[in-house]
C-alpha cells in the first residue's frame, strides 16, 4: 500500500485520491454457502465487538457521576462535559490545550519540510539522494523508546531546556519521514507537462508552483498534515523522554492512570472521538454529493 | 516580463547550428532550420530522430548544447520558457485536471495580465466549439475534446510561434483526420507559424506547407510535400514518405539529360536532373502507383524503363487501388499499385509479368539503403526512459 493510500484509510478517506474514486465496484453477493453463511459474518462482529469497546467504555464513562476514581459506574450526569476543565485547576484542559498547540506548530514544520524534501527528492537528482530516501525511513523503523531517549540525550549534551520547544522538535523529526513518504508517491505520479505546460503559459517558476504544482500535491499535502497531527497528538513515549515538566494530554491520561483517571479525560477523548468522526462523515457525504453533481453534467 | 501584449502575427523561427546532447546520447546532431512566418512546417520523422527535442529547446523546457534560437530575428536561446512567445500544445494534451476548462484556457492570458482573459478565453473556445463545455474539468471531456481546448489554450496566447508535439496521436483515424482538418483551417484563420512534430507521413504531407524529414538528429530533406514525395534524395526519405522500390548499381552510361544504370542485368533510366548522383555506384528508385503492370512483354520504348519478367508473389485488394508484389530475379522484389479502372485484379500469383515505368517518374539518391538503415522501432518512451537511466547513471557516478 503507498503511503498515501495509509494515510487515506487512517484518516477515512479525508484524502481524496483519485484511485480511490474510481475503484471498481464489489462484485454483487452471491448467495454463499456453509461456513461462509455464518463464519465471516460472526469473525466481522466479534472483530467490530473487540475494535469498538475500549471506544464505547471511554464514551459511556464520560457521562459516569465519578468521585476521584472512575473505574465503577456511580450513575449519569452531563457534569462532567459541562465542567471539563474544572477539576484539578483545569489540568486535563492545559494538557489538551498544549497538545493541540504542539500538535499543529509540528504539522505546519513536518508537512512544509517534507513536502519540500519530497519534491526534492521525486523531481532532482543529486548527490546522496538514494542515502537520503533511505534514511528518512529510519524514524519510523526506529522504536519509539530509542528515538525518544536519543533525542533527550542530545538535549541534555547540548543543554537545551525541555519545554514545549523540544516536544515540538521532538514531533516535527518522526512526523517529516511520513510527510515525505505521503508526499513522495503524489509527486511521483504527477505528470511532469503539466508544470511544463504552466511554464510554456507564461508562468514564472513561483506561479507554476503555486498554481499547478501546489494544487495538484494538495490532497497529498492535507493526508500528510492530518497524518502528521494525528501521530503528533496522541504520542506519548518520545514525548515523555523530551517534554519536562510540560504535559501533554497522553502525558496527562498516562500519569493520572495511576491514581484514577478523571472522567474529564474521557469527556475530552470523546470530543476528539466525535470531532474526527464527524470530520470524516462531512468530507464523505460532501464527496458523494460532487461525484452525483458531476455525473449529472457528464 | 516582456511581453504584455499578444504578437501582432506569426514569427519567423531560424534554428542555427543547433547540436543537443544528452549523456550518453546525441538528440541532434547539427541544425540549422528556418522557418518563414505564417508558414505551416511539419517535422516528420521516426520515435527517437530529435524531433520533439527540437520543439522542447524551441519551447525552452530543454536548452540546446551548442547553437542558438532565434524567434522574428530576436535571439531567445538564455531566455526561459516562460518568456518566450511560444506556446504547445502537448501530446498528452498536459490540461490542468484541477481547473474547468475556462480556466485552463485563460491560464496563459491570466499570467501575462492582459484585458479581459475571461472573454478571450471564451472567444477561442468558440474558434475549437467547444465554449458550452467551459465550466466543464479535462476528465469530462473526450480525447478528441480535450485536444481541441488544448489548442485553444494554446492559440488563445496569439504566440508568435506555436508547436504542436503529435497532438493527434491518441486519437483514432476519423478523429484524426477531421482533426486535421480544423487544425489545418484554424491555422489559416489566426495566420500564425506553426511548428508542427509528427512521425505520421500522411499527417504530415496533408497539414503542411513544408516538410523537413528528420533522422538521427538530422534533416534528411526539406521542401513542399509534393516535391519531397516525387523527388525524395535519400533512401530514408524514399521509403519514410511513402514507399518505393529501389534498385542499385553501377551507371553505365551518361548524357546530359540522363544517366542509366545497370541493375542486375535491367538498365534503367533516369532523367541526370532528378538524379543527385552521376557516377558510380548509384540507387534509383520509383514510387509504386508510377509502375504498370504487363502480361505479355511490350514493345521497348525510348522513354520507358521495362523490367522482367518476373513472377507475381503476392496480391492484395484494397477496394480502390490492388497492391502487386513481384519477384523479378535479378532485381528484387517490385511493389506495384493498381489502380481498379476495370472489375477484379489484373494478375494473379503465379503470373509471369513485366513491369515498366516512365522514365520522368524515376529517381536517382545520394546513398543507398544499406548507408541508410534505421531502426524505427525504439518508441519514443523507451528513449525517454533510457536518457533518464543514463543521467541517473551519470550523477550517481559524481
Amino acid at each position: 500500500m503507498s503511503g498515501e493510500g495509509q494515510a487515506g484509510a487512517v484518516l477515512g478517506g479525508l484524502a481524496e485520491s483519485e484511485q480511490l474514486e474510481q475503484r471498481p465496484q464489489p462484485t454483487r453477493d452471491r448467495p454463499r454457502r456453509g461456513l461462509g453463511r455464518w463464519l465471516l459474518p460472526t469473525y466481522v462482529t466479534i472483530a467490530f465487538a473487540f475494535l469498538m469497546i475500549p471506544i464505547v467504555y471511554t464514551f459511556v464513562f464520560s457521562f459516569n457521576d465519578s468521585v476521584k476514581s472512575n473505574i465503577a459506574w456511580r450513575g449519569f450526569t452531563f457534569d462532567k462535559w459541562l465542567n471539563v476543565c474544572n477539576v484539578e485547576g483545569g489540568a486535563v484542559c492545559q494538557a489538551f490545550g498544549n497538545s493541540i498547540v504542539i500538535g499543529l506548530v509540528a504539522t505546519v514544520l513536518a508537512t512544509t519540510l517534507g513536502t519540500m524534501i519530497a519534491i526534492a527528492l521525486v523531481r532532482y537528482r543529486f548527490r546522496a539522494r538514494s542515502a537520503i530516501s533511505l534514511l528518512l525511513f529510519l524514524p519510523m523503523a526506529t522504536p519509539e523508546v530509542v528515538l525518544g531517549a536519543g533525542l533527550a540525550a542530545q538535549f541534555l549534551a547540548v543543554g537545551v531546556p525541555k519545554d514545549m520547544v523540544t516536544i515540538i522538535l521532538a514531533h516535527t523529526m518522526f512526523c517529516i519521514s511520513f510527510v515525505v513518504v505521503t508526499v513522495k508517491a503524489r509527486v511521483a505520479s504527477l505528470d511532469p507537462a503539466l508544470e511544463e505546460a504552466g511554464r510554456d503559459l507564461y508562468g514564472s517558476p513561483s506561479q507554476v508552483f503555486w498554481r499547478v504544482t501546489f494544487p495538484l500535491l494538495l490532497p497529498g499535502i492535507l493526508a500528510a498534515a492530518l497524518l502528521s497531527f494525528a501521530l503528533s497528538f496522541d504520542d506519548f513515549i518520545i514525548t515523555n523522554f523530551n517534554s519536562g515538566s510540560v504535559s501533554t494530554f497522553p502525558k496527562y491520561i498516562y500519569i493520572s492512570a495511576a491514581r484514577g483517571i478523571p472522567a474529564e479525560a474521557n469527556v475530552i477523548a470523546s470530543a476528539v472521538f466525535l470531532f474526527a468522526m464527524i470530520l470524516v462523515i462531512t468530507v464523505q457525504v460532501s464527496r458523494a454529493a460532487r461525484e452525483k453533481r458531476l455525473a449529472k453534467l457528464g | 516580463m516582456a511581453m504584455r501584449e499578444f504578437a501582432e502575427r506569426g514569427a519567423d523561427l531560424e534554428l542555427v547550428g543547433i547540436h543537443k546532447r544528452f549523456p550518453g546520447f546525441t538528440a541532434i546532431e547539427e541544425l540549422d532550420l528556418t522557418i518563414p512566418a505564417g508558414s505551416f512546417f511539419a517535422l516528420l520523422g521516426p520515435s527517437g530522430c530529435g524531433k520533439t527535442t527540437t520543439l522542447r529547446l524551441v519551447a525552452g523546457l530543454d536548452e540546446p548544447t551548442n547553437g542558438r534560437i532565434l524567434i522574428g530575428g530576436t535571439d531567445v536561446t538564455a531566455t526561459r520558457s516562460h518568456e518566450r512567445p511560444v506556446n504547445t500544445v502537448f501530446q498528452s494534451y498536459a490540461l490542468f485536471p484541477h481547473m474547468t476548462i475556462l480556466e485552463n484556457v485563460a491560464f496563459g492570458l491570466r499570467r501575462r495580465r492582459i484585458d479581459d482573459p475571461a472573454g478571450k478565453a471564451h472567444e477561442a473556445l468558440r474558434l475549437v466549439e467547444l465554449d458550452h463545455l467551459a465550466q466543464r474539468r479535462p476528465q469530462q471531456l473526450s480525447g478528441g475534446q480535450q485536444q481541441r481546448v488544448a489548442l485553444a489554450r494554446a492559440i488563445v496566447n496569439r504566440p508568435a510561434l506555436l508547436l504542436l508535439d503529435e497532438p493527434l496521436g491518441a486519437l483514432d483515424l476519423k478523429l484524426r483526420r477531421q482533426m486535421q482538418l480544423e487544425l489545418k483551417a484554424i491555422q489559416e484563420e489566426v495566420g500564425l507559424t506553426f511548428l508542427h512534430v509528427t512521425h505520421d507521413q500522411e499527417e504530415a504531407m496533408t497539414m503542411a506547407d513544408t516538410v523537413a524529414v528528420m533522422n538521427k538528429g538530422r534533416i534528411e530533406q526539406m521542401g513542399a510535400p509534393e516535391e519531397l514525395y516525387e523527388l525524395p534524395r535519400t533512401a530514408f526519405v524514399a521509403n519514410f514518405l511513402g514507399q518505393s522500390n529501389l534498385f542499385t548499381g553501377d551507371v553505365v552510361g551518361a548524357t546530359d539529360t540522363a544517366i542509366a544504370v545497370d541493375a542486375a542485368g535491367s538498365r534503367i533510366v533516369v532523367p541526370a536532373a532528378r538524379a543527385q548522383r552521376h557516377s558510380g555506384q548509384v540507387t534509383v528508385g520509383v514510387r509504386p502507383e508510377k509502375v504498370e503492370l504487363h502480361r505479355e512483354q511490350p514493345a521497348a520504348e525510348a522513354d520507358r524503363n521495362l523490367i522482367g519478367p518476373g513472377v507475381v508473389t503476392d496480391v492484395s485488394f484494397s477496394g480502390v487501388s490492388t497492391q502487386y508484389l513481384v519477384e523479378i530475379p535479378g532485381a528484387g522484389r517490385v511493389l506495384v499499385f493498381a489502380q481498379n479502372i476495370s472489375f477484379g485484379p489484373a494478375a494473379a500469383e503465379g503470373d509471369r509479368v513485366w513491369v515498366s515505368w516512365a522514365v520522368e517518374h524515376g529517381f536517382g539518391l545520394e546513398d543507398t539503403p544499406d548507408e541508410a538503415r534505421f531502426q524505427a522501432d525504439a518508441s519514443t518512451s523507451a528513449i525517454a526512459a533510457q536518457h533518464r537511466d543514463a543521467l541517473v547513471a551519470e550523477l550517481e557516478e559524481h
